[in-house]
């Protein structure tokens, strides 16, 4: 009987990661019919509107590379304004995946399981969305080859490494391809799970395709053994990455000597302005896809309430970070400092700087309420607020800084043309689409992995039983 | 399903054609429990298969350690050395431009880009090594030939004598996997 | 949208932007007949068949053999080497007065324009207006062809037809010629022979712009016109009374040299004259000033008396009424400074004022002791009155007395007071014909629209202020039919030469004895001036007792003032002048009324709220720019805008005031009313904010701190010592090019600006481009007031490239396409750039320039050969900025190799901004070379780097501004 009583208070301290009567069997029907079962109307609908936005944002780069960055409205001083504000605002929130697949699992964070594959694929595709911007942001984009070290004939000039510039396209690229291999190596077991259950069902295509997608797994534990310690190593790996990629994605304003660029708090608090918004855009699309795809027993309210904990420690880190540049322009005694920070929030962008604030530092920390981490509604509405808020707070750092800097004869002010707003627009369309590509086609959720986990529980559970026998 | 399995007992085969004999499993604990105990009696060439890691079966029956983290670090290294001789080579040797008056090469600003390339030659390394060390891509292997193979990705967990045993001798092998509980049986050819 | 990203847009309207079918029909409705004809192959052939024509030209003319038929350049020419520059002298005329170029023409095409060191009133720099004269003669609008009316015609017929009427006419009677000044010697010639061979005949001179009163005051004061000469150079103190003379009022700019020579200050015991300017809107003159009264244009002739009173010149004087106080103290003080310098200061007036005041100045400077100390005069060429001559002829002309009326140069029908309704009384003359090197509205509304030669392309000749002569000479075949107006008068009257080149040429060896003449004729040619030909100096007996000035009633006045851009709107379809700056307000594209902050508020406007002036019975529409510093009661317009007939780039391009100037009220008008109309105007201008929000700029001092505290330029923008994290480079070999800008002599002038365009090829990017931030000058002029809001003072501050020796923009560059050369020259490689624009952002001078689109995609033809072949033209998605000439540089150490590996003498790289500036307030040089004067330069105590606390160590630095206040009005 005691332990029985026991065991339920263990529960009401830590619910358990997946709920219902669940069997091995039933976790990979249920993962693995959403991409086998007929494709419903629903995600026709929702891919066409993605897609036709996705258009739109080719239609707009064919425009700018043909006649000219001048389609947009950065001027001069503004040189930077919606181009690098999409291009930080995409890779922050290429920041969560890595963070949930390899942080949470160093740290042996078991409910990462259920959503470290949708995680790990946003982070895809929104590097990807990334990846536009510094390409097509360049006057001559038919000569952004050059910034890689190809041996060029043409000048046979190389790069100049002294640049942060130069120093992103190593960390974004990197930062890409690991996390692809990372999400790759993921999935091989869950591709064979699916092509053994094609070969099963007698689907001849479906087999082949994901028969040589999973390389021949079988499941061998000499297979596990060096998977295991694969995954380990890609997971310490990638840690360092993912904090050094925004870090010198940061560099890029830290490194110039422009006030309100040229601070060395920008690491870390770009760090977590990335996992901030990157959480909050897995949660967008977590909140979405459980209801959608009827997974609410596998992602359950707890992983839901773990990330909202986890936006209330980084937004309330980003709000520190917000005080802080402010009392250090103002100590520091550098009066160009002290105006960059008086004219954001005084000055023609100063609404901009309102709506950063509200977002950012004031609606995350509604998180301290348990009803409002355990509302679907309310966290819903406020990751998607808080991304609102982070575009923005990249567009303050960049476009403010910019408009007036040292000389107030050349100061000047941004307006964004169509191009500018459907461009970022169509990179959204685009994020959506392939993520929608994703869940028709790939298990959205780590199915070896979850069962891996709940083998686990059920293990403890039963060296618990034994222990409370006694 | 309970113990009453009565195991078909197929025509004798030649010793080459065999790959070994498979017993089949319902749980993990089962699995590796019967691991442990076949180890015990002196098996040495044991496999498993599970649609999870399961851990300590490993050790159970006996593996050695992956040798993957020196094969990273190595590479790792080599990552490192690579990126700094481009910054080097590019900077200073090849084509020596004064810039910001700079130095032509110097540690301080090479960190960034030496640190990314190291990790990425060791994450390259980290994947394909595993690949190559389980001998993947592999698109047939005679486990495959067990009627009940397609399970191993979903709920079913198989431990296999294999026939390069010293020990091997399928009925043997058979009755104890059996005794420790398989819920199936079977002599695979290879 | 497209046509706003293909760049074509920057001779249009914002409408441009939005597109808008109001623009379309516009674009439609202003097109020119003949705009079209660029278009088609046949002239760019033409075009191609000129150039390797002129070749030959070029060739000889270096030679100083006078060429009048096409060579094919295989023959070869003597002394030409091709894509090496040759330079001719000329001059450009303003006001009919000549200053002294010298052109630099590639393989035949002019392609600089500079100003001709040996020639008295250029002194080797040249105006803006004179430099920017050059694109007219690409303007691929130009007249080309003999039109009548709407018919293409033949020079053949147009003679034809223009003898039979002028020989109807017998004597001449009814006929009337009408021409722009002039003090062309050859011209003057002609146009006694025309007179005796048609004695009715009257010749009539019009600018609107003239010199009317400035000849009525010599008239008042000696009873004879005479030309005034102020000597800048001699005065310690100078009273600038409404008068711009350092900069749009004077047709050269002899006294920019000369005033700058004494502002120049080396050393703390030098010493500096003093400014002192009364005037109504804001001149760079006035910026100079030491101490700058804002005084109605009306009230000056109020100061002047009082002046006068003060100094002690008899007479029925005006007194000051006690409601201008400010003015009294001003008076007294300026009064009492004038008397301790006397003979060594000047008193000058400026052509807006009336005769009456220009005689009181007379009175003044005699009574100083100014006359033949810092006041000379010579004879004056022509002293008729251009207003009331323009007036007679009108009036003529409405009542149908003239029967052949032929207008050369000019377009009076734009520029003549509306009064006289010139362009429809022109209508009532039988047979009109316009000789102009514009299509306009004076062609527009002649019978027969002849096409006028460039300067460039004919022979001619002028007289400098002083008498000096210039031969100016052909640099390029007429790119079209053109004549120059010599040629078309001896046709007309069929006198004895006809050629223009042996009409000059005959003309001047005439008066020189056989033996010498083509020696001296060459030599005239070759140094620009011809030699004894200045005036004798005219010392006039007595001056006449001051007249009584016209009473200042109140009111608001409104004053026309010319255009610093557009002069009078000659230069309205130049894209160059047009994109160029107003020295003060820095609006572009555009013209303004100009009204105080305190008249705004009355009226309560804004920047861009269009005004209703009503004045003298007519009324115009404009928007209105407040202007810090602007006296009250009074708005500032200026002309040569809204032009309806010029071609592509200036036609519809600003508000033409001249439709209430009247010859009345001919440069103000007292009385006006302005009202606010609901709608409002976008105004674009290079520069938005004019505050230096405390910030160590522009560094100041008075002239007396200076002196106690020569090192007052070390207290400001103070920073810890300052360190870097690596080993800089050394630039210690070679040449190592710095500059130095003395912000204590620069007038704000644009000259440096435009010649940089010139130099450089920059691009202009329109009024939509300018508005969104994108304009490409490599040397721009910031301009910041300081002090109150109402009456501030202002400083300028040139800023090109500072060429950082630890350049931000470098170290950002991703591709290595911004490095440093070993000679310390910030370089940019064109082909290797990216575009993205990190290094722009990086540079805290934001001196970087971006192709945001491709600007040179829609230039004509003709346009592109006034490129600089020496400098590469920019593609789109590149970023660009000054590289101090480099072209230059590496010109000049190529010819110093070539003759012995020497060093490059210090001065012998002359950058264009420097060559051109006319206050020589740049210096360029090695400053590895202690003997050099850049290095002195930066030894001095006034020297500064901007925003040094960032340890970029910019090569460009400054020498600070000083002030030489009078302690009395301090």
């Amino acid at each position: 009987m005691a332990d029985v009583a026991y065991q339920q208070d263990l529960d009401a301290l830590n619910p358990p990661l997946v709920l219902g009567d669940q069997s091995y069997g039933k976790i990979t029907r249920d993962v693995s019919e959403i991409i086998e079962r007929k494709t419903p109307t629903e995600w026709y609908i929702a891919i066409s509107i993605s897609s036709f936005f996705a258009i739109i944002l080719l239609g707009m780069l064919g425009y700018l590379a043909f006649t000219g960055i001048g389609v947009w409205g950065n001027n001069s001083p503004v040189f930077w304004a919606w181009d690098i504000t999409n291009f930080v605002f995409w890779i922050g929130i290429g920041h969560a995946g890595t963070l949930i697949s390899a942080i949470l699992f160093l740290f042996r964070q078991k409910w990462r399981t259920s959503i470290n594959r949708a995680a790990e694929a946003m982070t895809l595709f929104a590097v990807a969305c990334a990846g536009i911007f510094p390409l097509f942001h360049t006057g001559r984009p038919w000569r952004a080859y050059w910034l890689f070290p190809i041996p060029n004939l043409d000048l046979n000039m190389w790069q100049n490494f002294r640049s942060p510039l130069l120093w992103d396209v190593f960390a974004v690229s990197t930062y890409g391809t690991v996390s692809a291999m990372f999400w790759y190596v993921g999935l091989v077991p869950d591709l064979a799970t699916i092509r053994d259950r094609a070969v099963r069902d007698g689907k001849p295509i479906r087999a082949l395709i994901f028969g040589v997608l999973a390389l021949g797994w079988r499941g061998s534990v000499r297979h596990w053994q060096h998977y295991e310690k694969a995954y380990l190593i890609l997971a310490g790996l990638s840690t360092p990455l993912v904090l050094s990629v925004h870090t010198i994605v940061s560099f890029d304003f830290a490194v110039s000597v422009i006030p309100g660029w040229h601070t060395t708090i920008f690491p870390p608090y770009f760090v977590a302005g990335a996992v901030f918004s990157g959480f909050a855009m897995v949660m967008t699309l977590m909140v979405v896809s459980r209801w959608a795809l009827k997974l609410k027993h596998l992602v359950t309210m707890k992983h839901l309430e773990n990330m909202c904990k986890v936006m209330l420690a980084t937004g309330s880190i980003v709000g520190y970070a917000y005080c802080v540049e402010f009392f250090t322009a103002f100590f520091s005694g550098n009066p160009y400092e002290r105006f960059v920070f008086l004219n954001r929030a005084t000055g023609p962008y100063s609404w901009a700087v309102i709506t950063m604030f509200t977002c950012n530092v004031i609606s995350p920390q509604l998180f301290w309420f348990k009803k409002v981490r355990t509302s679907i509604p309310a966290m819903f509405i406020l990751s998607i607020v808080i991304n609102i808020g982070m575009w923005f707070e990249r567009f303050v750092i960049i476009v403010t800084s910019l408009h007036r800097d040292y000389l107030p004869s050349s100061w000047g002010y941004f307006r964004p043309t169509f191009v500018d707003i459907f461009t970022f627009i169509g990179s959204v369309g685009l994020f959506f689409t392939l993520f929608l590509l994703f869940i028709r086609f790939l298990p959205m959720i780590a199915m070896a992995e979850v069962k891996g986990m709940m083998a686990q529980e059920s293990m403890e559970k039963q060296a618990l039983e034994q222990k409370g026998a006694h | 399903m309970s113990e009453q399995i009565t195991p078909t007992i197929p025509a004798p085969l030649a010793p080459k054609e065999i790959y070994g004999v498979v017993g089949e499993f319902d749980t993990p604990e089962g699995l590796l429990h019967a691991a442990k105990a076949m180890y015990a009696e002196g098996y040495t060439n044991i496999d498993a298969m599970s649609p999870f890691a399961i851990h300590g079966l490993e050790d159970a029956i006996g593996m050695k350690r992956s040798p993957l983290g020196y094969i990273v670090f190595a590479i790792g290294l080599f990552g490192m050395l690579n990126a700094l001789l481009l910054q080097w080579w590019t900077g200073a040797v090849s084509y020596p431009l004064v810039i910001g008056g700079k130095p032509l090469f110097a540690f301080e600003f090479s960190i960034p880009v030496t640190f990314e390339l190291t990790v990425l030659f060791s994450s390259f390394a980290a994947v394909l090594g595993m690949f190559a060390l389980n001998g993947l891509p592999r698109f047939h292997h005679p486990a495959m030939h067990y009627k009940n193979f397609t399970g191993v990705t979903d709920d079913r967990f198989l431990l296999v004598i294999e026939r390069t045993d010293p020990l091997f001798d399928a009925e043997v092998a058979r009755q104890h996997l059996i005794d420790q509980g398989a819920v199936d049986t079977e002599l695979v050819e290879a | 949208m497209s046509s706003n990203i293909n760049g074509k847009q920057y001779w249009r309207s914002l409408d441009e932007l939005a597109d808008s079918p109001k623009f379309h029909e516009w674009l439609h409705r202003e097109f020119p007949e003949n705009a079209s004809e660029m278009l088609d192959g046949g002239s760019r052939r033409t075009m191609l068949k000129l150039m390797a024509a002129s070749f030959g030209l070029a060739g000889l003319t270096a030679c100083r053999r006078p060429v009048e038929r096409i060579l094919p350049n295989s023959l070869g020419v003597e002394d030409y080497i091709p894509g090496k520059s040759m330079f001719y002298a000329t001059a450009y005329t303003q006001n009919g007065f000549a200053s002294g170029l010298l052109v630099e023409c590639h393989d035949g095409r002019p392609t600089k324009i500079e100003g001709n060191p040996k020639h008295p009133y250029s002194l080797g720099a040249a105006s803006a207006l004179a430099q920017g004269s050059l694109l007219n003669l690409y303007d691929p609008d130009r007249a080309k062809h003999v039109m009548e009316g709407a018919r293409k015609a033949t020079w053949e017929e147009f003679f034809k037809a223009a003898k039979q009427k002028l020989d109807a006419t017998g004597g001449g009677a009814g006929v009337r010629i009408l021409t722009e000044s002039s003090t062309s010697p050859s011209l003057a010639a002609l146009k006694k022979q025309v007179m005796t061979k048609y004695p009715q005949a009257k010749w009539v001179e019009y600018e609107s712009l003239n010199r009317d009163e400035i000849v009525g005051g010599a008239q008042l004061a000696f009873g004879q016109p005479l030309e005034t000469h102020y000597h800048f150079d001699k005065a310690a103190v100078v009273v600038a009374l409404d008068s711009d003379f350092l900069g749009i009022d004077e047709p050269t700019i002899l006294p920019t040299k000369q005033f700058s020579k004494r502002r120049r200050i080396l050393e703390s015991s030098g010493e500096m004259n003093r400014l002192y300017a009364a005037e109504s809107a804001y001149t760079i003159t006035g910026a100079m000033a030491d101490h700058r009264l804002r005084a109605r244009t009306a009230d000056i002739g109020l100061l002047a008396s009082a002046l006068a009173k003060e100094v002690g010149v008899g007479g029925e004087l005006k007194v000051l009424q006690g409601n201008q106080p400010a003015y009294a103290k001003w008076v007294t003080a300026v009064a009492k400074d004038l008397k301790a310098h006397a003979g060594k200061s000047i008193v000058v007036a400026g052509p807006k004022q009336p005769a009456a005041v220009h005689a009181l100045i007379h009175a003044i400077n005699k009574q100083l002791g100014n006359f033949g100390e810092t006041v000379t005069f010579t004879k004056l060429e022509s002293s008729e009155p251009h207003v009331s001559g323009l007036k007679t002829l009108a009036n003529e002309m409405a009542g149908s007395q003239v029967r052949v009326l032929l207008i050369i140069g000019g377009n009076p029908a734009y520029t003549a007071p509306t009064d006289l309704d010139f362009g429809a009384n022109m209508k009532r003359v039988d047979f009109s014909a316009y000789l102009g090197e514009e299509v306009n509205e004076t062609a527009a509304s002649a019978n027969w629209a002849l096409p006028k030669t460039h300067f460039l392309e004919a022979w001619g000749d002028a007289r400098a202020m002083d008498g000096t002569a210039t031969v100016m000479q052909p640099m390029i075949e007429p790119l079209y039919e053109g004549k120059p107006a010599i040629e078309v008068l001896a046709l007309l009257a069929d006198l004895k030469d006809k050629r223009p080149y042996d009409i000059v040429h005959n003309y001047w060896t005439e008066q020189w004895s056989a033996a010498d003449r083509e020696r001296k004729w060459r030599k005239a040619l070759h140094e620009g001036t011809v030699e004894g030909t200045a005036y004798a100096e005219v010392k006039p007996a007595s001056v006449a007792a001051a007249p009584a000035l016209p009473a200042a009633p109140e009111g608001m006045e409104v004053v026309f003032r010319p255009s610093a851009s557009l002069y009078d709107g000659r230069f309205a379809n130049n894209p160059w002048l047009q994109e160029t700056p107003d020295p003060i307000t820095k609006l572009v594209w555009d013209n303004a009324a100009m009204v105080s902050p305190a008249t705004a508020k009355s009226l309560n406007v804004v920047n861009g709220d269009v005004l209703t002036i009503q004045a003298s019975g007519r009324e115009v529409s404009t928007p209105v720019m407040i202007q810090p510093g602007h006296a009250e009661n009074s708005v500032t317009v200026a002309l040569g805008y809204g032009r309806t007939r010029c071609g592509h780039v200036g036609t519809g391009v600003g508000h033409n005031v001249g439709v209430i100037r009247t010859s009345t009220a001919f440069w103000y008008a007292i009385g006006a009313k302005v009202t606010k109309t609901s709608d409002s105007y976008a105004l674009v201008t290079t520069q938005e904010h004019f505050s230096m929000e405390g910030r160590p700029l522009v560094l100041e001092a008075g002239l007396e701190e200076y002196k106690k505290h020569p090192e007052f330029v070390k207290g400001e923008g103070e920073h810890q010592e300052l360190f870097s994290l690596f080993e800089e480079h050394k630039y210690d070999k070679g040449n190592q090019w710095g500059m130095v800008i003395d912000l204590n002599t620069c007038i704000g002038c644009n000259a440096c600006l435009v010649a940089c365009i010139a130099e450089n090829n920059i691009p202009v990017v329109g009024k939509a481009g300018v508005a969104k931030g994108r304009e490409m000058h490599w040397i721009r002029l910031d301009r910041y007031y300081v002090g109150n809001s109402e009456d501030p003072q202002l400083v300028t501050q040139p800023i090109n490239c500072q060429q950082c020796e630890s350049a931000p923009c470098e170290s950002v560059c991703p591709v290595a396409a911004t490095i440093h050369s070993p000679e310390g020259l910030n370089d940019m490689a064109y082909n290797r750039c990216i575009g993205t624009r990190y290094c722009a952002n990086n540079c805290p001078y934001k001196v970087r320039r971006f192709n945001f689109l491709d600007y040179h995609k829609d230039l004509q033809e003709s346009t592109k050969m006034v490129h600089n072949p020496n400098v590469t033209v920019r593609m789109r998605g590149v970023m660009e900025k000054c590289n101090y000439c480099v072209q230059r540089i590496q010109e000049t150490k190529i010819a110093a190799h070539a003759d012995g590996r020497r060093p490059i003498r210090d001065g012998e790289v002359l950058t264009a901004c420097q060559q051109t500036c006319p206050a020589d307030a740049i210096v360029f040089g090695n400053i590895l070379d202690p003997n050099s004067e850049v290095a002195k330069r930066k030894k001095q105590d006034t020297h500064y780097a901007l925003l040094a606390e960032l340890n970029t160590k910019p090569r460009t630095t400054f020498s600070a501004k000083l002030r030489n206040p009078n302690p009395e009005l301090a």
